[in-house]
């Protein structure tokens, strides 16, 4: 029976807190499994640097996803080559398992346009800031796959919040309508900036919400990279090869924690308490895929120390290639608006390029 | 309603949270309502510590909905509520535009006054604070061009203030829209007590004889240096701040310009379709024969609001400004 045929209510787990399995672990090899853990480090060691380079002005306000690698890793790893994902802000890790460079993550959020051109092998959307309208998207592009007679998945991530808008709730009643080969997998970290889960929806799971659309909804550990996995592989099966009598799209809610601030302009010691974090750092996803790698014998000190090693490499490249990079020219702002610059556009461009010849940067920046 | 003599020393934010306060105190009826405008104080801190005060029926955590809030929010001022929905960035507004132009701003109309929508809908608004995308438009034309709604955008503490206090005593939909570069920049006198800035009417924020200047929000700093700047050089400019941009103070707006005989406007919204135009047709039709020199349009581009790498480049610079200026001076 698939993982999925289950009530909403029972949380699919493979790995305890100490990871030790408690359910059947997915069937991936050993590399598979080294690499999923490497990138849940990569992610966790980039967001870290990531909160230093705001914290010492090299870049604007940043979303930490740490606690919550994972719930992305494990389910973009389900993905095959030819899926695609339609992420919120949150999803670095998702986004850089995807094949999107981390420089270009870093670019974005150091205000450069250039950070939102997502390289043409890579099947993703660019950044979604405004909650929930994503969600949307991912229906209409699953369902021009379905239209296509493509075989492709489309997963869409969004937080616990983004439940509450009505993009989500008429993307999943599309969904299920024209039955489109989804995955919406919902990051339930708790709080949507420091308005807990409870002040979201009286629903006991987020998951139950899919049985009001016709399709199934699934509850995951968040933090237990393997659970999720399992699931959004068999929500990624289902989608494009249903069986006789299956719907496609599938509701995954993973239940997770953000042990940061929701971003660097927040102050989560405001609204939450620091025991509430303390509990749930005990869950953590790295910690717990490393015990059970390490247990089986999949990796080992002199492993996880190259990994570290060569992690710390990869970020710190990537952090010196995003600021290098020259400060985008002004004229960018003119361009891409649509296929031809229209006349109006071009004469403010051109009225733009000729103030600047006089005035120069001094004219325009601010300190 | 006592008028204090009391001063205190705020910045632009503090004196939204004030006019809330104050508001709240002087009426039971008045409740605040977004995300994170409770425990949390608002992304802003523009509702600090009001959760405290007034507690959970009256400082509203809601779910992550805008057009539940503005939705509800209407529902709750036709049953005699007065309700202060905060929209948590303008750029985020648009799911309860729907509610808000289909509704807020046609119930009296639609119900030939059997109901009415007194409510506010504040917002941050605009650029300038490197903030990520989505977060630093200016789309108060949008607002502005649905009858029905007024829109207020202050450019002082004190206003702020009282203006935020007239909106909400306000029998009609007010969109109030705050300027996020401004909130914390620099600090006025704003009264303890409860007084009312009119809507509907713009300050001369400096008087001048060659060139009238039309702007308002947190495009009114950048116009005063300006202004000193080209003080320096012999040209006199009149800095009008309107204040509220619906309805439009017309007759200060004339007034100004039939002494100057030159305008300029400045905002940061895009050119095409912002109020420039509407500053520059009125303009036209009530002052022509005042008129020395084309209008000039200081404003952000036709173009979606970049990045922050760039946003300098964007939003009216000071030297821009001048520039401008002097355009509608020296033509
Ligand atoms: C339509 C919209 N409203 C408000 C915001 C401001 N905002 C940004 S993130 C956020 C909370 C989101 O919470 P959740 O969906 O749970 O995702 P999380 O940030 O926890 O990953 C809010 C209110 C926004 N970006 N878009």
């Amino acid at each position: 029976m698939s993982v999925l045929q289950r009530d909403p209510q029972d949380m699919l787990r493979v790995l305890e807190e100490d990871g030790t399995p408690v359910g059947e672990v997915p069937d991936l090899s050993d590399d598979e499994l080294v690499t999923m853990y490497r990138e849940m480090y990569l992610a966790r060691h980039f967001d870290t640097r990531a909160v230093s380079l705001q914290r010492q002005g090299r870049m604007g306000t940043y979303p930490p996803l740490s606690g919550q690698e994972g719930a992305q890793i494990g389910s973009a790893f389900a993905l095959d080559e030819e899926d695609w994902l339609f992420p919120s802000y949150r999803e670095h890790g998702a986004a850089l398992h995807r094949g999107l460079p981390l420089k270009r993550t870093l670019l974005y959020w150091m205000g450069h346009e250039k950070g939102n051109r997502i390289p043409e092998d890579v099947n993703m959307f660019p950044v979604a800031v405004p909650i929930a309208t994503q969600v949307l998207h991912a229906t209409g592009a699953a369902w021009a796959k379905k239209l296509q007679d493509e075989d492709a998945a489309v997963m869409c991530c969004f937080g616990d919040g983004a439940t509450s808008e009505g993009d989500f709730h008429e993307g999943l009643n599309f969904a299920g309508v024209f039955d489109t080969p989804n995955v919406f997998f919902c990051n339930n970290n708790q709080w949507a900036i420091s308005v807990p889960r409870e002040r979201q929806t009286a629903s006991a799971t987020i998951a139950q919400k899919a049985t009001a659309y016709g399709f199934e909804g699934v509850q995951v550990d968040g933090m237990d990279p393997l659970a999720v996995y399992a699931a959004t592989r068999a929500a990624v099966e289902k989608a494009k090869n249903p069986d006789e009598g299956e719907r496609r799209p599938t509701l995954i809610e993973a239940v997770q924690y953000r042990f940061g601030a929701h971003t660097t302009a927040d102050d989560p010691t405001v609204y939450r308490d620091t025991d509430e974090v303390e509990e749930w750092k005990k869950k953590d996803p790295i910690p717990r895929l490393e015990a059970f790698l390490r247990e089986t014998g999949r990796l080992d000190d002199e492993k996880v120390e190259a990994i570290e090693t060569s992690v710390k490499d990869e970020v710190a490249e990537a952090i010196e290639a995003a600021e290098s990079e020259p400060r985008p020219e002004p004229s960018e702002m003119f361009s891409n608006v649509f296929a031809e610059q229209t006349p109006e556009i071009r004469a403010q461009a051109e009225a733009f390029a000729e103030m600047y010849e006089r005035h120069g940067d001094e004219g325009f920046l601010r300190e | 309603m006592s008028q204090s003599q009391q001063t205190q020393n705020l910045t632009l934010v503090q004196a939204v949270r004030d006019g809330l306060h104050t508001e709240m105190t002087n009426d039971d009826r008045v409740v605040v309502m977004g995300e994170d405008v409770g425990k949390n104080g608002g992304v802003f801190r523009a509702t600090e510590g009001l959760w405290d005060e007034f507690g959970d029926d009256r400082v509203i955590d809601t779910p992550l909905a805008e057009s539940g809030i503005a939705g509800t929010a209407i529902g709750m001022a036709t049953m005699g509520m007065r309700p202060v929905a905060e929209m948590q960035f303008s750029g985020f507004m648009y799911p309860a535009f729907d509610q808000i132009v289909s509704h807020a701003a046609r119930l009296r109309t639609r119900s030939r006054g059997r109901f009415t929508c007194p409510l506010v809908v504040r917002a941050p608004y605009g650029g300038g604070i490197r903030a990520p995308e989505h977060h630093s438009e200016s789309k108060e034309a949008f607002y502005a061009h649905e009858a029905g709604l007024k829109v207020v955008i202050p450019s002082t503490p004190y206003d702020t203030k009282g203006l935020l206090i007239s909106a909400i005593r306000d029998p009609d939909p007010v969109i109030f829209l705050e300027p996020k570069l401004i909130y914390r920049a620099f600090r006025g006198d704003v009264p303890e007590g409860d007084y009312e800035v009119p809507i509907g009417e713009a300050a001369v924020r400096r008087e001048g004889t060659d060139v009238s200047v039309y702007t308002y929000g947190a495009m009114t700093r950048p116009t005063m240096e300006a202004a000193e700047n080209l003080e320096e050089d012999g040209v006199s400019v009149e800095v009008v701040d309107l204040r509220t941009v619906s309805p439009m103070d017309k007759e200060t707006i004339v007034e100004s310009f039939e002494k100057t005989g030159r305008a300029a406007v400045v905002h940061e919204a895009p050119k095409t379709g912002g109020l420039g135009a509407e500053i520059t047709a009125t303009l036209q039709e009530k002052a022509l024969l005042h008129q020395e020199a084309p209008v000039e349009r200081i404003a952000g581009y036709d173009v979606p609001y970049p990045l922050y790498a760039l946003e300098d480049y964007y939003l009216p610079s000071v030297a821009r400004v001048e520039e401008g200026i002097r355009n509608a001076v020296e033509f």
